[in-house]
């Protein structure tokens, strides 16, 4: 199957069929801050993926701007 | 997995909660905790007007697409930092998601640019300061955001700051006891003196992970990318840390900082002592008369000094 990974943007081809939790395993990445998308739907990781699927994995944390950038948003202007 | 609720085929496990969800069990399980959230700590009414902070980022719109969804009067706020082939693509989810959902819901969208206003974008202003990008770059929108609230009018600000966030946060204070900032950790801040905006984070009950999925089931067009400035910071780190630990143990995180809120509750001197506080040790900025401990506000500080090392 062809894996959309990000940070940074590349592809990648695994070995199906497969399940969700076990692709997150073998790429290494935490499921708490992932999701896999399948076309427009979201997959659970119970679900088994195909040889011939397409999946993006998204990272959930965008990061910086607007929400993680500073530790004190609240803190007062000093 | 199966739909905790409905038995339907579920989209999205939840193992802190020990449940899964359809997409419209889910969607109600999302205005659920955040209905939730603006109750339990008092943050807002029907009648009062919201100002949201929106960054373009999952979190930002989430938050504005669901307080217009649960029918509260809710505007936002984009400021446009001037960050090099980051703002105008953030800029443009803003304007698109306000262009549709803001316009159904009768919203509209202010938009601040800094290098209009002073002349400088956030790279240029940091390099002029010397200081770490992310840490200028709250200062301003800080100092945006609250001014903005106040100048409109509007009854309360809100940001989309979720669990992740607030655990990473105060995980980081934790750290480094930095107790001094614990205390302004709360999910909402009254506008203890006049020139503060009242300040909510009515995110504070659900997961990135959870708000991201939010963005995706709804539709929801948000930037992906990390903010080019934001690599490797701590705040990453703490991020990923806590979501180690919340794989092995689902609802370590909630734990973590709800139980700090808990304590806090039974702690902390009542609002009322905290504004007493504020209000003995703030006083109008003599530049931009925004309230301040400091003569000149660090935002007005911060300008300055970019100003004066700027060649003529
Ligand atoms: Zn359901
Ligand atoms: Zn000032």
């Amino acid at each position: 199957m062809k894996v959309q990974l990000s940070h940074p943007e590349r592809q990648v081809d695994v070995k199906g069929p497969k399940r969700v939790r076990e692709l997150l395993r073998d790429l290494n990445l935490i499921p708490e801050a992932h999701l896999v998308i399948r076309g427009d739907d979201l997959v659970t990781e119970d679900e088994m993926l195909k040889d011939d699927d397409v999946v993006e994995v998204r990272p959930v944390i965008s990061g910086g701007s607007g929400s993680s950038g500073s530790f004190g948003l609240f803190r007062l202007f000093g | 997995m199966r739909c905790k609720k409905c038995h339907e085929k579920a989209v999205i496990g939840l193992p802190r909660h020990n449940a899964a969800f359809c997409k419209p069990c889910f969607n109600e399980f999302v205005h659920d905790q955040v209905a939730r959230a603006i109750k339990s700590e008092r943050m807002f009414d029907p009648k009062d007007r919201i100002l949201v902070a929106v960054s373009g980022g999952k979190d930002s719109l989430a938050l504005w697409d669901i307080l217009l969804k649960l029918g509260y009067r809710a505007d936002a706020l984009y400021v446009d930092l001037g960050i090099a082939g980051y703002s105008e693509k953030s800029c443009e989810k803003v304007e698109r998601f306000a262009d549709t959902v803001g316009k159904a819901h009768n919203a509209s969208l202010l938009i601040h640019t800094v290098q209009e206003e002073e002349g400088a974008g956030i790279r240029e202003l940091a390099d002029l300061l010397h200081r770490p990008t992310c840490s200028a770059c709250g200062t301003i929108k800080r100092y945006q955001f609250n001014r903005a609230a106040v100048e409109h009018d509007y009854d309360v600000m809100a940001t989309g700051h979720n669990l992740d966030d607030e655990a990473a946060r105060l995980l980081g204070n934790v750290l480094h006891w930095q107790d001094e900032y614990l205390d302004k950790q709360s999910p909402s801040l009254p506008a203890s003196v006049e020139g503060f905006a009242k300040k909510v984070k009515p995110l504070y009950r659900l997961a990135e992970r959870e708000i991201a999925a939010y963005a995706v089931l709804n539709r929801i067009d948000y930037i992906v990318e990390e903010c080019p400035m934001a690599k490797g910071s701590k705040m990453l780190l703490y991020k990923e840390v806590l979501n180690r630990l919340e794989t092995e143990s689902p609802g370590t995180k909630q734990a973590f900082y709800w139980g700090f809120l808990e304590k806090q509750a039974k702690t902390q001197p009542a609002p009322a002592s905290m504004a007493e506080k504020d209000q003995a040790t703030l006083h109008p900025c003599a530049t931009c008369g925004q309230p301040t401990t400091a003569e000149i506000c660090s935002y007005c500080k911060m300008m300055a000094r970019a100003k004066a090392s700027t060649p003529h």
